[in-house]
């Protein structure tokens, strides 16, 4: 075991990955010479050359596109898109090729492509380097959406991503990549689908993903000092959701809260309550909770800013209030 | 070429002809749905760039991507016509297994990558194709065949620029028909003459060239596919031809005049090509008529048949193919609690 950086989980299986298959292949801006900006890929370009750390020009929709190419004929690339924002650019590659490929082929021909991209805020990055956009992939038939919310799902999705046969976006976090976790030395994969519960309550279920799961974790601490045994479900995967994890934990609870750092509007909460109103509806003791952001643009403004974005003190709240404690 | 190839070649555009006319009365019967876009006209360009290329032979063509007027590419890239046919009355014996339809014949098979409806999305694809056949180290190279309309889209000056940035093998065949769906190039285009927008701006070699005349298409095909594959660089080749028929079924062709249809109809590929092989007594015109004869034959007791008896697809199988159908659960879980 070894403390590892998120951003050196990512080159870790990037570097094992590449070495075991020649057909891997990594694509981005900036990748290669400059090193990538989250050191993704520092060192790579290196040790396999220019025709497999590919640096780009700022053509997002062709290099994916590009990369979608490559991997309809065998390959397997994995494309660093900079910005979720930057990800729009690419939608049509995305959403229109990449994912519905296979289906209008009949099954004939896959694109294994793994699209990663952080998709969150930072500090003050303003309204187009902000953009979080989960909801808008996970709406989309044909793609996997995976939300590693820490150096062991970013080293062990990222591995299973590539081998995987479907094309993967991997939502990862700009306040992330400096997060440490210990991880294993010899190598592992974490599968694609599967949430997971994180801390074990009784109470009440938080439900995060990327990034929210932290802030649910802090709050549930809170929730502790409190007396409230909070649960923590890690969704994982926003495509496919696993709905038997979630109604288990809150067939347990009974009350559930869902946290997400996107705007709250046909959003990842609206879809997993109504799962829960789907599955599990007669468990509920209260009713559910969502946080989310303000339905705004991101503000520059560090007030305005921290306005618009859930923390854990939203979360704590939004506990205490479903449970009738405020 | 022998005779044999040259009366072949003919065969093959009359085919293409009646093929697309057929597809036309289909759907008229309402036997197909959806969009419909027929290549008449064009027959030459797709004809002669894939007979100077790697076709028929499976895995080890060269890859071929097109956009939605894609029949006649994939048939002569290898796809069966009865396949293709099936998949335009939306059976699972079509090569798409009636999930694609007319705009989206793929035939993995035989490296046809596929017919898409996104105007220009073709084009990175391609350029990733030709990567793919680069890193691999085969001599097989990427071909894109899209018309003028695609190159406004960004993708094509994307692509472009890397394609020759990392000098990825593939040959982007420009088919110029004048009409980007009904507006013409002079009306949407700064510079209607789509090689000059390549050959400085992305460093790209670059020409234009008759395309109703196979034998022209033929020839400076050869030597663009050649540079392709010994060069592994890419080339962008541009033929002047026009589309007989609307862009679609649902087109009044409110935007181009008579005259203007019935100068380009005295130019008709395949009459041209027949004309030449008459005069050079390499077939006569009885042979031709005969040779009608049997294609028209081969459409309606093959072709047509076996789609019409072909079934659907089970309503069953609604959710196949949108992920792997069978994904390898190391990779994909369910996660081990």
């Amino acid at each position: 075991m070894a403390e590892t950086a998120y951003w050196e989980a990512i080159r870790r299986a990037h570097d094992e990955e590449m070495a075991r298959d020649k057909m891997v292949i990594a694509m981005g801006e900036d990748i290669g010479v400059a090193g990538g900006t989250y050191k993704a890929t520092s060192g790579l370009y290196d040790k396999y050359g220019a025709e497999r750390i590919i640096d780009t020009p700022i053509s997002e929709n062709s290099y994916t596109g590009i990369g979608i190419g490559a991997s309809m004929a065998g390959m397997r690339p994995i494309i660093e898109i900079m910005s979720i924002n930057f990800a729009l650019l690419a939608l049509d590659t995305i959403v229109n090729a990449a994912a519905k490929i296979r289906y209008m082929s009949g099954g004939q021909i896959a694109c294994p492509i793994v699209m990663r991209t952080p998709g969150g805020t930072a500090h003050q990055l303003a309204a187009q380097h902000s953009a979080r956009l989960a909801r808008m992939f996970m709406s989309t038939s044909g793609l996997r959406v995976v939300t590693p919310r820490g150096p062991l799902d970013a080293y062990g999705m990222l591995k299973s991503a590539v081998r995987s046969n479907d094309p993967v976006i991997i939502i990862e976090h700009e306040q992330m990549y400096n997060l440490k976790e210990e991880i294993p030395d010899e190598e592992f994969f974490r599968p694609l689908e599967g949430a997971e519960i994180v801390r074990e309550g009784s109470d009440i279920t938080l439900i995060g993903y990327n990034y929210s799961v932290h802030l649910c974790l802090e709050a549930a601490r809170r929730l502790q000092a409190d007396g409230i045994h909070a649960e923590v479900l890690d969704l994982r995967a926003l495509k496919p959701i696993d709905r038997e994890t979630i109604r288990k934990s809150v067939e347990k609870t009974h009350n559930v809260l869902v946290a997400e750092e996107d705007e709250g509007p046909v959003g990842v909460g609206s879809e997993i309550i109504t799962g829960i109103i789907e599955d599990c509806f007669y468990a509920l003791d209260s009713q559910p909770v969502r946080i989310h952001a303000a339905d705004v643009p991101v503000p520059y403004n560090h007030k305005l800013e921290k306005a618009a974005i859930p923390n854990a003190d939203d979360v704590y709240h939004g506990a205490l209030k479903a449970l009738g404690k405020i | 070429m022998t005779d044999a190839d040259k009366k072949r070649l003919l065969r093959e555009m009359i085919f293409y002809r009646r093929f697309e006319d057929r597809c036309f009365e289909a759907y008229m019967e309402r036997k197909v749905g959806g969009f419909l876009h027929l290549y008449s006209g064009q027959e030459a360009v797709a004809t002669g760039v894939l007979e100077m290329a790697v076709t028929h032979q499976g895995e080890k063509n060269d890859y071929v991507i097109t956009g939605y007027r894609d029949h006649i590419h994939a048939i002569k890239t290898g796809a069966k016509p009865r396949e293709v046919m099936a998949e335009l009355y939306g059976k699972e014996t079509g090569s798409s297994k009636g999930r694609g339809g007319s705009m989206h014949i793929f035939d993995a098979s035989q490296n046809f990558m596929g017919g898409y409806a996104l105007v220009g999305q073709p084009f990175p694809l391609a350029a990733g194709l030709g990567m793919a056949c680069k890193h691999k180290g085969t001599k097989q190279i990427a071909i894109c065949f899209l018309g003028d309309g695609a190159n406004n889209q960004g993708t094509f000056h994307e692509t472009l620029n890397m394609a020759s940035v990392w000098n990825l093998p593939v040959l982007f065949v420009c088919e110029n028909n004048g009409y980007a769906i009904g507006t013409s190039l002079d009306r949407s285009t700064a510079q209607p003459q789509q090689y000059k927008r390549v050959d400085t701006a992305y460093n790209m070699k670059s020409s234009k060239h008759d395309g109703m005349d196979i034998d022209v298409v033929m020839s400076e095909a050869k030597k663009a596919i050649d540079y392709v594959r010994n060069e592994s660089k890419p080339y962008f080749i541009e033929f002047i031809t026009y589309r007989f028929r609307g862009h679609s079924m649902s087109d009044a062709k409110g935007y181009r005049t008579r005259d203007e249809e019935q100068e380009w109809e005295k130019r008709d590929p395949i009459k041209t090509y027949s004309d030449r092989l008459i005069k050079a007594n390499v077939i006569t015109a009885d042979d031709i008529k005969a040779m009608e004869k049997e294609i028209d034959h081969e459409i309606e007791h093959d072709i047509i048949k076996f789609a019409e008896e072909s079934p659907e697809p089970a309503v069953s199988d609604l959710n196949k193919y949108v992920l792997d159908d069978n994904p390898d659960p190391r990779w994909i879980g369910p996660l081990q609690k």
